[in-house]
């Protein structure tokens, strides 16, 4: 968790060094990151291994899965999973697992249908009750879960049952409810304009490099333990060159006949999603809550002990857990156009726990960071997406997810073996 | 005294676990609690922490009676509870441990910045070197290391009595002395010390006064350099050693 070192820093080539104690200072740095690394902290690395890898191998045996067009589309196809994900996060640091959230996803966007289409209602309404849908049922999963001790797993697993029903109930035993409102179309389907995404990409850049600096100066000002500035402006230029870059690429045109459509900018779904990010990055790391959530997935009777109120926490968890299947729910919707009943339905779940843990977070309970669901989502949209590309039949394409998402377990629980190994209790 | 026991009994349904039970301590000094398995060390501790509620006798903190009913009541009087189990957790870092349900905030951020300096401060006041890292999880952590967290923790809220329940009972020689040598210190920085060992050696170590439970009785407090092992074995085994000890209904040592 809150490590010192940020993964990016192994992609990025230190800075320039001011002399040779700034140097030796950046090979510390490294020496400690490699160290971390070999000791089980493998953190992001598998999944942007996996994702460079991925990408190599598709770009190489399908030319067009590097296209500007297909990056747009991926973000588009992993959305609604990688919201899911970033939900799921908070449930497995506890080490509890939510097997519901793909079909309360698909519960909070039918309720959106409904109200929006039938109903005739406002779009923010329609939102709004999809999202307090969401937050209802985490309430009613993490009540069951906490107040009465009922395993997650059994909890999670009859309201996966049941809400495929209350899916079926909601949309008259199975019909399809398409959406025709524009705002929601938009959510999935919309683009910025060119310079909204470089203004945004500016603001981005500015609020990371101002967040970093800052509190860089005030370790140095206590004289704690800091890193070498040459390693926080490397990371404040690697993140800028990288958003920089997606920001033009996505500004390119990508229709395939800009004279009938026109169809640039950086997807609104991107926007959303980052915001999304920054804002669980900063519950799980900054607050009070999140570091309690850690505590009680690292150790329940210690946060007891230490006057955790561990019951709230976990609801909490829950509660985050069934709010983002809701936002994501809304995603999947507005990007289909409609809601039937397999809306967050047959893979969607599974390729949700599969991001969170092909990102890092752990079944173990105790790991875990909103990074790694959306590093991990990446890789099982850019799965998805290549072997599509390829013209590989459905079953494949499952095969190969199935295999990657064991892959990802078994790294999880190998670097667990090793930090045991390594003189740990 | 800073902590005065006087004719604790405690009761599970029939079985009388403690009766009758005179303990004080006062700050600045060690004070072992020795006995078998069953003596009721345990139970003695848990009705100081606020985990058991005593069914007679009287708790004094500084010469005032106090109703200690909950672990928060303990913690409010300054009384802190390392346990065998340690209560850490290993997924956080030392700092993110020491302040764990007490963090430090500005506003609603967590302020880590303070809290590192502040555990740093509270190390190194204890001559604390053995661990360099503050932002290590301490699961990388050895026992003895992670047996410094656990204490430092207790120590850390100007706690004035601090409970160690076994505190060396898992670790090797080089790390028991670290903590022994730990436990020194808390009391010569004005701290109470109440320390539950079955390792005489490490309670002779350490130690400043003695006491003996022997069937939920307490059998005998001795001032440590007045006493010898052989002694003590006795005490913890049969509840007696010649002069010393408990008497029979009658008051005869038999």
């Amino acid at each position: 968790m809150t490590t010192p070192v940020l993964p990016q820093d192994a992609e990025t080539p230190p800075a320039a060094p001011a002399g040779p104690g700034a140097t030796r200072a950046v090979l510390d740095h490294a020496k400690n990151y490699w160290a971390e690394v070999r000791s089980g902290e493998v953190g992001a690395l598998p999944a942007v291994a996996g994702i460079i890898a991925l990408c190599v191998f598709f770009g190489l045996s399908k030319p067009v899965f590097l296209s500007v067009g297909n990056l747009a589309n991926l973000f588009g196809q992993g959305a609604a999973v990688a919201c899911i994900a970033m939900g799921l996060v908070f449930v497995l640091i506890l080490g509890e697992i939510d097997l519901s959230a793909g079909f309360a996803s698909g519960v909070c966007a039918s309720v959106m249908a409904v109200i929006l289409t039938d109903w005739g209602l406002h779009w923010s309404l329609a939102i709004g009750a999809a999202l307090a849908t969401g937050v209802v049922i985490g309430l009613v999963l993490g009540t069951l879960v906490v107040k009465l001790g009922i395993p997650s797993f059994v909890v999670t697993l009859a309201a996966f049952l049941a809400f495929q029903g209350i899916v079926l109930m909601i949309l008259d035993e199975g019909s399809n409810i398409s959406i025709n409102d524009e705002t929601v179309k938009t959510i999935a389907g919309g683009n910025l304009e060119r310079w909204q995404g470089w203004v945004l990409c500016a603001l981005t850049i500015a609020a990371f490099g101002a967040i970093q600096v800052q509190r860089w100066r005030r370790r140095v000002a206590r004289s704690l333990v800091h890193e070498p500035i040459a390693v926080v402006l490397a990371r404040i230029g690697a993140l800028g060159a990288l958003l920089a870059a997606g920001v033009f690429l996505l500004n390119l045109e990508r229709s395939a006949n800009p004279q009938i459509i026109s169809l640039t900018g950086v997807p609104v779904v991107v926007a959303i999603i980052g915001g999304l990010f920054a804002v669980w990055t900063f519950v799980l790391h900054r607050t009070r809550f999140g570091r309690h959530l850690y505590a009680v997935g690292g150790n329940p009777e210690a946060a007891v002990r230490a006057g955790v109120n561990v019951d709230r926490v976990r609801i909490a968890a829950f509660v985050i857990c069934s709010g983002m299947a809701a936002v994501g729910g809304v995603v999947a919707a507005s990007r289909a156009a409609s809601v039937d009943p397999n809306t967050g339905g047959s893979n969607v779940l599974l390729l949700s726990v599969g991001a969170a843990v092909i990102g890092g977070a752990s079944l173990f309970g105790g790991k875990g960071t909103v990074r790694a669901a959306l590093l991990g989502g990446a890789v099982v949209a850019i799965i998805n997406n290549g072997m599509g590309l390829m013209g590989l039949s459905a079953g494949v394409r499952f095969g190969v997810t199935g295999a990657v998402l064991l892959l990802a377990a078994g790294v999880d629980a190998m670097s667990r073996g090793r930090g045991k190994l390594f003189g740990r209790h | 005294m800073l902590l005065e026991l006087t004719g604790i009994s405690k009761r599970f349904g029939p079985v009388e676990v403690l009766s009758d039970v005179d303990l004080a301590i006062d700050a600045g000094e060690v004070c072992a609690l020795v006995g078998d398995n069953g003596a009721g060390k345990s139970t003695l501790v848990k009705c100081v922490a606020g985990i058991h509620s005593v069914d007679g006798g009287e708790v004094r903190v500084d010469g005032e009676v106090r109703a200690i009913s909950s672990p928060r009541d303990a913690a409010g009087l300054g009384i802190e509870v390392v346990y065998q189990d340690l209560a850490l957790c290993d997924n956080l870092d030392v700092v993110e441990n020491l302040f764990l349900g007490r963090e430090k905030r500005r506003g609603i951020l967590l302020d880590d910045d303070a809290m590192e300096q502040l555990a740093a401060e509270t190390l190194s006041s204890l001559a604390v070197r053995t661990i360099r890292n503050l932002r290590q999880p301490v699961a990388s952590l050895s026992g003895g290391q992670r047996q410094t967290v656990a204490i430092a923790k207790a120590v850390l809220w100007n706690s004035r009595l601090v409970i160690l329940d076994e505190p060396t009972a898992a670790l090797g020689v080089a790390q028991t002395r670290q903590v022994l040598e730990l436990i020194r210190r808390l009391a010569d920085q004005g701290l109470a010390v109440l320390y539950i060992s079955h390792n005489l050696n490490d309670v002779f170590a350490v130690a400043d006064r003695i006491a003996a439970l022997y069937l939920g009785r307490m059998a005998a407090v001795l001032d440590a350099a007045d006493t010898t092992q052989s002694q003590v074995v006795e005490l913890i085994t049969s509840g007696r050693s010649g002069q010393l000890g408990l008497t029979d209904q009658n008051g005869v040592r038999p």
